[in-house]
């Protein structure tokens, strides 16, 4: 343009130019190659180092893959089927023992006849996970409601079970189905219901016990209403208090009396038999679900004004993360049992999940107090301008926005504690990883046998937190509101 | 010219709307509001001027308690604002706000926004909140962008979003807060067109600005403060051609210089 100055050409555009669509990307792989590969000297080289370990890693481990053998009773066996077909001398992974003794890893020693209900809860649970975690998009709901009807009906009829529980199951996933084409809204009252629900499949027992569990909260909103037009903070205390003694002294008695006149009953499991991935999933999700809301409350109690509550969250999350989570779980196995009156006996799993919801919310309180201090102080401004009042502020306003900024952190936390559940090996508990493998080595067919249980049980954990990765990045650029 | 003339036909009640009695406040120690005195009527639009630091922003913001003044008295629409949270959410419900930076909620579509509040504060049906907010967004001429989230949207459209938002909850007073500091030459017309719209209309507003030109078009009266005092106030003509402090002088001489 320099050489049409105003003073030698004037100039008046008469006709704007189209817009015009971008140069065309030159792709092709030598051009990527070029550039992402081998873009300088330094880059050469690292490529050239990074394919060598490569091949040294595939190299050292690829006969030994190679030659695994899936179909042996014992490790002696293994090797004899790896030194006739390969010959003496060679190695091979013994992949077997996975298929000898997948039941224990995934459900430590469940009885049997029983597998079944492990596989039922958690087809359910992805029922009611579904509006939840798949609330906006129907494409997802129907791969993985379609996924779960097909793999949980067909794993339970494998397993064997009665005609009424696979018709139950049949029956609620199809309803899933329907919500989730029809209205997803549908499934809140069963994804809420879902929890005791789900203790109840697993443990087993009357079904009047969680029924009368659920029967607490529902009295305590019954004084909260008797209560609450009058005194707000009263009713407030007075609904959980009401809660808290009916569970105490009255639920346990009204269920037993209740089982005395209807019984409702599926044969009890107890929670020693639990194990492998049954229990480090039980202990996750019921982790995970708890210590959102706990991590929330804590969060915004650090951020209060009330200088009681700011010093009670802050001395909460700074003791809870500065003591190791074993000393906890020691805790809940050995002291909680000098401090509880005599006689009490408190399940050990549900000891254990206490103890890690409380670790896990304590970071997740933090991770959450970041997102809150990264939104503009324009934003509580405005809500406190338009007359929201605190709740309705922090519920419509800053969490939404705050939760988002924390994804990341969130599912960290989420994933960190789901790995911590393999620490319950500590307290005597069957974690897939160390307690599990020791079990299957107890045995002298599968004595000396470590790699392949590791890989294995690796892998699954892989696929899970993998899974749990994929799920943020999703929520994350379907919740990304600018630049669109 | 044509806005004297409908400066002429609004019309200010006698009824008070805020009523400031020798308010005080400080930041730490720093006394930044000394004896402030304002009484606004109902239908009064009156522009707060002077150097940045001079309290205009913290005397508005006292105004519907988003800062905490420590002595004296703010009445507005017959409630004073105290320590109890009941009023000053009414308060607030009854008072809209501009701020510099819009606010907006960028997790929310422009809709959403506006029908927030009435919904949640004044508990007003979804459908009739959507039909007001629309009719605001129709008033601030941007109907086309109901569906749209805040940060699609150029800085002029998302402070018309804001001044819609605003409206929404039908307040009896407006407070702007530099509204149009943050924005291009370009948008500042399409913003101060929208407030003069409103001014017409007989909201009572309390605008802190350096837009002069509006001031003088539909103010009625004029306050100019400095280090955290009330220095002159009096009608736009004769604050504009006739002020009467040195400071007064100084700082239109400033502002009006270039």
């Amino acid at each position: 343009m320099s050489d049409t100055h105003a003073q030698t050409v004037p100039f008046v555009r008469d006709t704007m130019l189209p817009a015009a669509s971008p140069p065309d990307r030159q792709s092709g792989a030598i051009r990527w190659l070029r550039e992402n590969l081998f873009s300088g000297p330094v880059n050469t080289v690292l490529t050239i180092l990074g394919a060598l370990i490569i091949w040294f890693l595939v190299a050292t481990f690829w006969d030994w893959f190679a030659h695994s053998v899936w179909n042996a009773s014992s490790l002696s066996e293994c090797r004899e089927i790896i030194a006739a077909t390969w010959g003496e001398g060679a190695r091979g992974a013994c992949f077997a023992v996975i298929r000898e003794r997948w039941n224990q890893y995934v459900f430590g020693f469940y009885p049997p006849e029983l597998y079944w209900r492990p596989t039922m809860t958690f087809g359910l649970l992805m029922v009611a996970l579904a509006p939840v975690l798949f609330g906006a998009s129907l494409t997802i709901r129907r791969v993985v409601l379609g996924i779960t009807a097909i793999v949980t009906l067909a794993a339970m009829m494998w397993l064997g079970v009665p005609a009424g529980w696979l018709a139950f199951t049949a029956v609620v996933l199809a309803f899933g189905f329907l919500a989730s084409e029809r209205n997803i809204a549908w499934l809140l009252p069963f994804s809420i219901v879902y929890p005791l629900l789900g203790v109840w499949f697993l443990w087993g027992g009357t079904l009047w016990g969680p029924i009368f569990v659920l029967a607490g909260p529902v009295l305590g909103w019954l004084a909260w209403r008797l209560l609450g037009s009058r005194a707000p903070m009263l009713g407030v205390v007075v609904a959980a208090l009401v809660t808290i003694l009916f569970w105490l002294f009255l639920a346990g008695d009204a269920a037993t009396d209740a089982q005395g006149l209807v019984p409702l009953a599926i044969e009890p499991v107890r929670s020693d038999r639990f194990g492998g991935f049954l229990l480090s999933l039980t202990i996750g999700v019921a982790g995970i679900a708890l210590s959102l809301p706990l991590g929330i409350v804590l969060a915004l109690a650090r951020r209060s004004d009330m200088f009681l509550i700011k010093s009670l969250a802050v001395m909460f999350i700074e003791f809870i993360r500065g003591v190791p989570l074993i000393a906890l779980l020691f805790v809940a196995s050995l002291l909680l049992n000098y401090f509880l009156p005599p006689g009490t006996s408190f399940d050990i799993i549900l000891r254990v999940i206490i103890m890690v919801t409380i670790f896990a919310a304590a970071y997740m309180a933090e991770v959450i107090r970041g997102g809150l201090a990264a939104l503009p102080k324009g934003q509580y401004e405005a809500a406190d301008a338009l007359g929201l009042d605190y709740w309705k502020a922090q519920r419509l306003i800053v969490l939404p926005q705050a939760l988002k900024i924390s994804i990341p952190g969130i599912v960290s936390t989420f994933i960190g504690m789901f790995k911590d559940t393999t620490l319950v090996t500590f307290v005597g508990l069957y974690d897939p990883l160390k307690s599990m493998s020791d079990a299957v080595r107890a045995n002298i067919a599968w004595k000396g046998i470590y790699w392949e249980p590791f890989i294995f049980v690796g892998a699954i954990f892989f696929l899970i937190c993998f899974g749990m990765s994929r799920y943020s990045m999703y929520l994350e650029r379907r919740l990304q509101r600018d630049h669109r | 010219m044509s806005e004297r003339t409908t400066r002429q036909q609004m019309t200010i009640s006698d009824e008070v709307a805020i009523d400031i009695r020798n308010m005080n406040k400080w930041y730490g120690s720093f006394h930044v509001l000394r004896d402030i005195d304002l009484t606004v009527h109902r239908g009064e639009r009156i522009v707060i001027a002077g150097p940045s630091g001079s309290g205009k922003s913290t005397l508005i913001r006292c105004i519907n308690r988003l800062e905490e003044h420590q002595s004296g008295h703010i009445v507005v629409d017959g409630v004073e604002l105290t320590n109890d949270i009941k009023n000053i959410d009414k308060v607030r419900s009854e008072v809209g706000m501009v701020f510099q930076h819009f606010n907006l909620f960028p997790h929310l579509t422009v809709l959403e926004n506006c029908t927030l509040a009435p919904i949640w504060v004044r508990k007003i049906p979804r459908k009739q909140a959507e039909a007001t907010a629309r009719r605001f967004l129709e008033k601030v001429k941007i109907p086309e962008q109901a569906d749209k989230y805040p940060g699609q949207l150029s800085g002029g459209q998302q402070q018309r979003v804001a001044i819609a938002r605003s409206l929404c909850m039908q307040p009896k007073i407006m407070l702007f807060d530099e509204p149009t500091s943050a924005l291009d030459p370009e948008m500042i017309k399409e913003v101060l067109d929208t407030m003069i719209e409103l001014a017409e209309e007989g909201m009572t507003m309390i605008c802190v600005t350096h837009e002069m030109g509006f001031a003088q078009a539909v103010a009625n009266r004029v306050i100019f403060m400095d280090q955290g005092q009330i220095v002159e106030q009096n009608s736009p003509t004769e604050f504009f051609n006739n002020p009467k402090s040195e400071r007064t002088k100084l700082f239109l001489s400033q502002i009006l210089g270039h």
